[in-house]
């Protein structure tokens, strides 16, 4: 039966060949692995066409997704981190933030500003992940204290958009304190009757799912987006078991009454401004 | 208790059963050994002194956790009177890593929450290993807003590894209820005093931790994550515990001087795993010394003071 192996190589072969792409122009979907054009992905808003995907955004992307052209203006550029703990594992937290500051062109894990969304003044904090996965030091913690104080103070609506892996480890315990410290801003920004709209964007965990992001007056979530207290893989070494499909997506938060909705990226802006104007 | 020690103390319990045997034996024999054992006295108190005050910072989570080390419950009982507990969050269950309910503490009727550990395997089991789920959390709001309607103070004693991380527990909102707390606590009108007399572990302690003073046993530990954790994901490797422990700082000394704490609370020599009681009565001193600092303060005044204190928790710069 020589002949029948023989026969069944070359196919195998096929399906491991690669597929030559030049670089940028055309990208592979991160879920059902289709190629997708570039351009066509950036005008879908980085969602996939073909089956809905939602790739990851940065905070600028972000901010330009919900706030009207050119009204963004940043604000509390000047703060960066420093290293209260002289902190090192395997590599130093110093040399960490140079390298992130680098790859990401801003000095720490959010973007914070005002602008308008159809033509009504908010206050935006949108989390990077790609800088040390969106954790939440000093920084993270200053800047959106501040972005809620300033949306009390001009009773501006407030808006996150989160996508962290939680506190970070290395502020140590001043990165959990960044939790009551936002926290307890939230709680001024309640009592000023100030709206506050929570988006949660894949993936967020941890520290900030343990605080600000749970604590919007409405909160959105991404289809598929995973949100959770612990992270899957310790509640796997914990329980030792297999975790069900589907369990910490947005999808499975909204069947257990934790988010308000879950709204495709394209929907998001409009669905933010209908909230607002209804609670004007 | 006894019986329990972890390696570095074996000094210390050498030399105790060396005084123990010396004792029986002027006791049976008549002989007295009464200057030899005034002189290993004094030697194992200098012993304990030296050896505590030298740990590594893995050594003090080691000592935090002691097996032996007063519970909440151990402190509840020891430092106050008619202690009556109260059960449930009363949406879902009740959850047995959280306990809490009404005292006598001195002169004022005290709300008290705390996290619980088990000391046996039954008791363990039984209180999750002091990792709590959200009705734990619930619970405890619920009855921090019984105080503040009654207008009694709230303590609060950390000892916990953390928030439960299993299926149930994200269910129903493990998140949503350590961040309720949190905005909670920084409306509540009466005084709050927070002691880690313990394992601070993360937000699963800090959800009962946003008070107007913090304070720290001097052997306790609070931290981000567990020295464990922190080896696990940054250096990928799980035996890094000691390295991890000494890069995150999570001593009472460390969090003083990083401004996250009011006071340390001193131990008896040895810890408080050696002597309970006296413990007990320390921390009992130094609660009834907030108490009247903080029952004479208006509760708008309270609140404020609360806010500012965390407004202003973090280490930046700006230019």
């Amino acid at each position: 039966m020589a002949w029948f192996i023989r026969s069944k190589t070359p196919k195998e072969k096929l399906k491991v060949k690669k597929i030559n792409i030049p670089e940028g122009l055309w990208l592979k979907c991160d879920s059902c692995k289709e190629i997708i054009y570039k351009t066509e992905l950036d005008r879908n808003f980085r969602v996939c066409p073909k089956c809905s995907f939602h790739h990851r955004m940065n905070a600028y992307e972000r901010i330009i997704l919900l706030t009207d052209d050119e009204s963004f203006v940043e604000k509390d550029t000047g703060i960066y981190p420093e290293d209260p703990l002289r902190f090192r594992d395997v590599k130093r937290y110093k040399e960490r933030l140079k390298t992130y500051t680098k790859k990401t062109g801003i000095k720490d894990a959010v973007v914070c500003g005002e602008g308008t969304l159809n033509g009504r003044n908010v206050q935006i904090c949108a989390m990077e992940f790609g800088f040390m996965g969106g954790s939440m030091g000093s920084v993270v913690g200053e800047k959106i204290t501040r972005a809620i104080e300033r949306a009390v103070n001009k009773k501006n609506p407030f808006i996150t958009v989160s996508c962290s892996g939680g506190a970070r480890m290395q502020e140590g315990i001043l990165s959990l304190m960044q939790m009551a410290k936002t926290s307890v801003a939230l709680a001024q920004l309640s009592e000023a009757k100030v709206p506050y709209i929570s988006v949660l964007a894949d993936p967020v965990t941890g520290g900030v799912t343990a605080s600000f992001a749970m604590l919007g007056d409405v909160i959105i979530a991404e289809p598929g987006a995973l949100v959770g207290f612990a992270g899957p893989r310790v509640i796997e070494q914990t329980i030792k078991q297999k975790l069900p499909e589907g369990f910490q997506r947005a999808e499975f938060l909204l069947e257990h009454g934790m988010i308000d909705m879950v709204v495709h990226r394209k929907e998001l802006k409009n669905i933010i401004d209908k909230l607002l104007t209804l609670l004007r | 208790m006894a019986g329990q020690y972890l390696d570095f103390e074996e000094p210390i319990i050498e030399l105790e059963k060396k005084i123990a045997e010396l004792k029986s034996l002027s006791k049976n024999n008549g002989v007295d050994f009464s200057g030899e054992i005034r002189r290993l006295h004094r030697k194992a108190n200098r012993l304990k002194d030296s050896l505590l005050s030298r740990l590594t910072r893995w050594q003090r989570t080691q000592l935090a956790r002691h097996p032996s080390r007063p519970y909440a419950m151990d402190y509840i009982s020891m430092m106050t009177e008619d202690f009556m507990e109260l059960h449930g969050d009363r949406h879902f269950g009740d959850c047995h890593s959280i306990v809490g309910g009404i005292a006598r503490l001195e002169e004022w009727s005290v709300f008290i929450i705390g996290h619980q550990k088990g000391r046996d395997l039954k008791e363990k089991m039984y209180r999750n290993f002091g990792m709590p789920q959200p009705e734990g959390y619930r619970k405890a709001l619920r009855l921090m807003k019984f105080a503040e309607k009654f207008g009694k103070p709230i303590i609060t004693l950390l000892d916990t590894p953390g928030a439960y991380p299993g299926i149930g527990a994200e269910e129903r909102g493990q998140a949503e209820a350590i961040a309720r707390n949190l905005i909670e606590m920084a409306n509540i009108s009466v005084p709050i005093i927070v002691v880690v007399i313990g394992e601070g572990g993360s937000g699963g302690a800090l959800a009962l931790g946003v008070g107007n003073r913090v304070l720290m046993l001097e052997h306790s530990v609070y931290s981000v994550i567990s020295p464990e954790g922190c080896a696990a994901i940054l250096w990928e490797d799980c035996k890094k515990v000691e390295e991890a422990a000494e890069a995150l700082c999570l001593t009472s000394d460390d969090l003083f001087k990083l401004g996250v704490i009011d006071e340390i609370i001193k131990e008896p020599l040895g810890g408080a795993h050696r002597n309970p009681a006296a413990t007990a009565g320390i921390l009992r001193r130094v609660l009834r010394r907030h108490l009247q600092e903080l029952t004479s303060i208006p509760p708008k005044d309270l609140v404020e003071q609360r806010r500012e204190k965390f407004r202003n928790m973090g280490a930046f710069k700006e230019r």
